[in-house]
């Protein structure tokens, strides 16, 4: 068993640390002061391909594999938790939902702008009473004539506002359950769909979390994502990959901040020496690099399921649930470790504490990740 | 129009150190780049071929690894990539390895040849001006702008100096050696670095491949430069600007400083 990257994952690797460092980490501090989306960023990783990493050339795509993507998510993230997960929802929710489950009219229609970044993608399933019970939706979708009409909310949605094209989960036929759900693309400017208020975060705060409200908003028969009462199978499918896009966001988190943390202590003398001759602080810098690489090692494992085996969920829940948890402990270390500093804003350590606990809660909570895994084995 | 890119790996020398006891690169562990003058080259070169069309091939000399930076200037977007790699090139100083490049561009076609100015990890500057001298094509050093003009068969080149810049007209086929602050180098692509490794050819010349060359021209014989010692730059102190002086008055200034360190 080969646990090395390919050379070309390598440098593709190389290329997303590069572009992190130089074009990314400048705003980040700046985008979670003032909650601004990095809409510069969007556009340069557009050019550069960035927002159709995983999706086929013929789709618009660079026609890389899904490692080579979550490796791109992980090095955003080390330097900036926002930049990370606006990419996730794009690629792994809008996208990766479009190209398995899309007609090829609709992949030509809206995954090929998607894929080239001409378009930016999000995922609107979570409502206020239909979190992790997804399939409690209220939403409802009507067929009238050549249209659905959709009416409903849906809350906490990644992307929102800035995104062009939504994948949309409604209830088609309430008395079958999770049977009667169907997903819908709907685009920004279609009449009755428009944008409430804006989530005010604890961290992540540069993402753009809209409420998005659909009032006999009217979406032509030929927008629906597979067929009729699907759309809970899809959303699942979906949210599959979305937790692998976290997990490498999780991942990366923890790397940055831990990064941080050995040129802190490095640096910083107290009692005469530098924090790093301390074995308190060596053993925490080792238990911790230890945890993100078993972090990243599942991360792997979970991408290469994805390449070559019909189902992931385990590997993916088991990477999420993992990683996330890495991260959350990891940054809090890492802001112990920077004692006073750690806690002011000036140091970055602070923002990726904030940013790594929705880590743990959105794409499926922790608990649902332990559900899926448990649900494979007993 | 075919444009020649050559480029060399080297060590990134941000991150390397030297030995304090024998005075030695340490290598172990520091990672390979391109060096960054032969990256601007290629951007250069890469601009031109997006303006106009051209034909873009990179070309290096070294080891069988250095085939990663050529994968990275087709990542980048160069056409073409060839590799001159053979035992019986290792150990060349500068004027070894222009006469090999030399012999490896006669069997390509070309108009104009770029070179970055000098590699960081030798600082030479040499091989660029050499393997023109052995093309018998003019050279054009520190170039810190390329235009082409006459419909494509003459270049304005601004090069630039410490203290001045010159602009210079040259006749196409020639060669330019190009400076970091010439541009700043585009990104690869995701899928770009992986068509280059993935689907992507490149062409190695081996010495039986360039039978012209004689055994005493090239590699460690062919090369009379002979390293005497080397050290560590020593780090010198920021000077002191003293600013709005009448001229009566910075002597005054200069003498009374010489005086304090005794040198007066």
């Amino acid at each position: 068993m080969d646990l090395t990257l390919s050379r070309e994952q390598e440098m593709a690797r190389g290329l997303f640390r590069e572009f992190a460092e130089r074009e990314v980490k400048p705003l980040a501090q700046q985008i979670d002061e003032e909650e601004r989306f990095p809409r510069e960023t969007v556009e340069k990783m557009a050019r550069l391909g960035f927002l159709g990493i995983p999706i086929p050339r013929e789709y618009g795509g660079q026609g890389c594999d899904e490692l080579t993507y979550l490796l791109c998510v992980e090095e955003l993230a080390k330097v900036c938790a926002t930049t990370a997960v606006l990419l996730s929802a794009h690629v792994s929710l809008a996208c990766g939902t479009i190209l398995k489950h899309g007609t090829e009219v609709q992949k030509q229609r809206f995954l090929v702008p998607l894929a080239k970044g001409e378009k930016l993608g999000a995922f609107a399933l979570t409502e206020p009473n239909a979190g992790t019970d997804a399939s409690a939706q209220q939403t409802r979708a009507v067929l009238d004539g050549d249209d659905y009409v959709i009416d409903g909310s849906k809350i906490f949605i990644t992307n929102g506002k800035e995104a062009d094209i939504y994948i949309v989960f409604a209830m088609t036929d309430r008395s079958k359950g999770t049977k009667g759900i169907t997903a819908f693309i709907v685009e920004k400017g279609t009449p009755g769909f428009t944008f409430g208020s804006k989530e005010k975060k604890m961290g992540i705060r540069g993402s753009s979390t809209y409420e998005i409200c659909f009032s006999g908003c009217r979406v032509p028969k030929e927008n629906r994502l597979g067929d009729e009462g699907k759309g809970f199978g899809i959303a699942m499918q979906a949210l599959d990959g979305g937790r692998m896009g976290i997990a490498a966001q999780a991942t990366g988190i923890a790397a940055g901040a831990l990064d941080r943390t050995i040129a802190y202590v490095k640096q910083r003398r107290q009692f005469g020496k530098p924090l790093s001759k301390f074995q308190n602080t060596q053993f925490q810098i080792a238990e911790m690099a230890t945890r993100v690489q078993a972090a990243e090692l599942l991360v792997f494992k979970a991408a290469q399921a994805k390449q070559t085996q019909k189902r992931y969920s385990v590997e993916a829940s088991m990477a999420k649930m993992f990683a996330s948890a890495t991260a959350v402990d990891v940054t809090a270390r890492c802001v112990q470790l920077h004692g006073g500093y750690g806690y002011t804003r000036e140091y970055e350590v602070e923002r990726m504490m904030r940013d790594a606990k929705v880590t743990e809660i959105y794409e499926g909570t922790s608990e649902v990740q332990k559900m899926v895994v448990a649900g494979a084995l007993l | 129009m075919n444009i020649i890119v050559c480029i060399k790996q080297v060590p990134d020398t941000t991150e390397v150190r030297i030995d304090p006891k024998t005075g030695t690169l340490v290598r172990e562990g520091v990672p390979s780049i391109m060096n960054p003058d032969d990256k601007a080259g290629l951007e250069a070169a890469l601009r031109l071929k997006d303006a106009l069309g051209a034909h873009v091939t990179a070309l290096t000399m070294g080891p069988p690894q250095a085939e990663t930076v050529l994968r990275e200037a087709m990542a980048m977007g160069a056409d073409a990539a060839v590799l001159v790699t053979d035992r019986a090139f290792g150990g060349a100083d500068t004027i070894a390895t222009s006469t090999t490049l030399a012999a490896a561009i006669r069997t390509m076609d070309f108009d104009l040849i770029i070179t970055g100015r000098q590699a960081i990890d030798g600082d030479t500057a040499q091989v660029g001006p050499q393997v023109a001298e052995f093309l018998k094509i003019p050279s054009v050093a520190y170039a810190e702008g390329i235009q082409l003009e006459e419909g494509g068969k003459s270049l304005l080149v601004h090069r630039r100096f410490e203290d001045r810049s010159h602009v210079v007209r040259v006749k196409l086929p020639c060669l330019v050696t190009a400076l970091s602050e010439l541009n700043a180098p585009r990104y690869m692509t995701p899928g770009g670095i992986f068509e280059a490794w993935r689907e992507r050819e490149i062409r190695v010349l081996k010495r039986a491949d360039l039978p012209e060359l004689r055994d005493d021209e090239i590699g460690l014989k062919g090369s009379p430069t002979r390293v005497a010692k080397s050290f560590p730059k020593a780090m010198k102190p920021a000077g002191t600007v003293k600013a709005g002086l009448s001229a009566d008055e910075a002597a005054d200034e200069i003498t009374s400083c010489l005086q304090a360190h005794f040198v007066l």
